[in-house]
């Protein structure tokens, strides 16, 4: 069966592309699915370091595409799960060293292999968006609930829409549920009713994503993390099982709850 | 703060509210690539073009882009007079205007 090919985008930076990327590759292999993420961000990439596989790689996408190595030779396969690959992307070219017919090219060869290719985008929407997007067949899009994320989405929203790739879904991370109580951030009804699209799943703010990405070791590896359960959730989704969207619950300790008593 | 705000019944919008309000109105004019500026200057055509018919209010003249889902929809709101001009001040039109301009302007 060939792979369905899922592009992470998101047009503004630092919202979590490549942790969403890591997680969501992981939690496939998790459930027996065959993966291998591609990172496409050429000159910046990270997508290694987030998945703890930095110091095995000798040959990347770009050698792989000017034909400096067969494609299988720059695969790195997962340190935990023997169906978990990576395809890095290089340090020390630009986003104009691969091309958009080039990366349909090299993910039509991928395709037999695997039952998901995972696309980590670059930023913006400029050669390194297009070269991410162009061989999708689902897109799904990543904000946080802030006004200059959610605004970069609804342009992406937008550009998406146009390339005929069938509706983008939405992931909202890092959404801190109590801030929502105390009206201090936009919800999860707010972004979707401004960005009008649907949504995939949402992500809590945790602080065990910045403790597993020191370790290298993706946070759905995690079994009691609450955002490792939220990317199980959306990996099981994306493989078409029925799982709820829940609304994200707080962390309950006694400190909360005093200052949630005392500011109302 | 908060529980002096509650005290005392002050209401401020939220911040949540204000990120949802600032949002909507940069995105409609983001969607269409029309600034509130460029909004302006349309609508002063469309008062000349429609005026060389009817006389209108220009001062009541309403333009905007409302949004259901992703759809835009330019939407004008155009108080006529009559065919006939007459001496006539509307403090109410006025003010309604002003408003509006105000609300376009806030996030250019």
């Amino acid at each position: 069966m060939a792979a369905t090919v899922v592009t992470v985008t998101s047009g503004k930076g630092g919202v979590g592309k490549t942790t969403v990327t890591a997680n969501l590759s992981v939690a496939l292999a998790m459930l027996g699915q065959r993966v291998i993420a591609v990172d496409t961000d050429i000159g910046l990439r990270n997508l290694d370091v987030v998945m703890g596989l930095e110091n095995r790689i000798v040959y990347d996408l770009v050698d792989a595409v000017e034909g400096r190595c067969r494609l299988r030779q720059a695969f790195i396969r997962d340190k935990r799960l023997s169906e978990l690959y990576l395809l890095p992307a290089a340090q020390t070219r630009d986003k104009s060293a691969v091309n958009p017919e080039q990366m349909i090219k090299l993910c039509n060869q991928l395709r037999p292999e695997f039952d998901f290719v995972f696309i980590d985008s670059p930023a913006g929407i400029e050669q390194g968006y297009r070269n991410a997007v162009a061989p999708a067949d689902r897109v799904l899009i990543v904000t946080t609930p802030e006004v200059s994320a959610v605004r970069d989405a609804d342009r992406i929203v937008g550009l998406v829409e146009a390339e005929d790739k069938g509706p983008a879904k939405l992931i909202i991370n890092r959404l801190n549920p109590a801030m929502v109580r105390r009206e201090e951030m936009l919800s999860t009804v707010d972004v979707v009713e401004i960005l009008a699209i649907d949504l995939i799943g949402v992500i809590p703010e945790d602080p065990a994503v910045i403790v597993s990405t020191n370790r290298g070791s993706p946070v759905s590896l995690d079994g009691r993390s609450p955002s490792g359960q939220a990317f199980r959730n959306i990996a099981g989704r994306l493989m078409g099982q029925d799982i709820p969207i829940m609304p994200i619950k707080e962390s309950a300790n006694v400190l909360d709850r005093l200052s949630r008593f005392l500011r109302g | 703060m908060r529980f002096l705000d509650r005290l005392f019944q002050r209401r401020e919008p939220t911040s949540r509210q204000v990120a949802k309000d600032r949002l909507q109105l940069v995105l409609v004019h983001d969607r269409v690539n029309i600034s509130p500026a460029m909004l302006d200057t349309m609508k002063d055509e469309m008062i000349k073009v429609i005026s060389k018919y009817v006389e209108i209010d220009p001062d009541g003249v309403e333009v905007t882009f409302a949004q259901s889902k992703r759809q835009s929809r330019l939407t004008a709101d155009i108080p006529v007079v009559g065919p006939v001009r007459r001496q006539h001040t509307k403090g109410s039109g006025r003010e309604r205007a002003v408003r509006s301009q105000a609300e376009a302007g806030g996030d250019g």
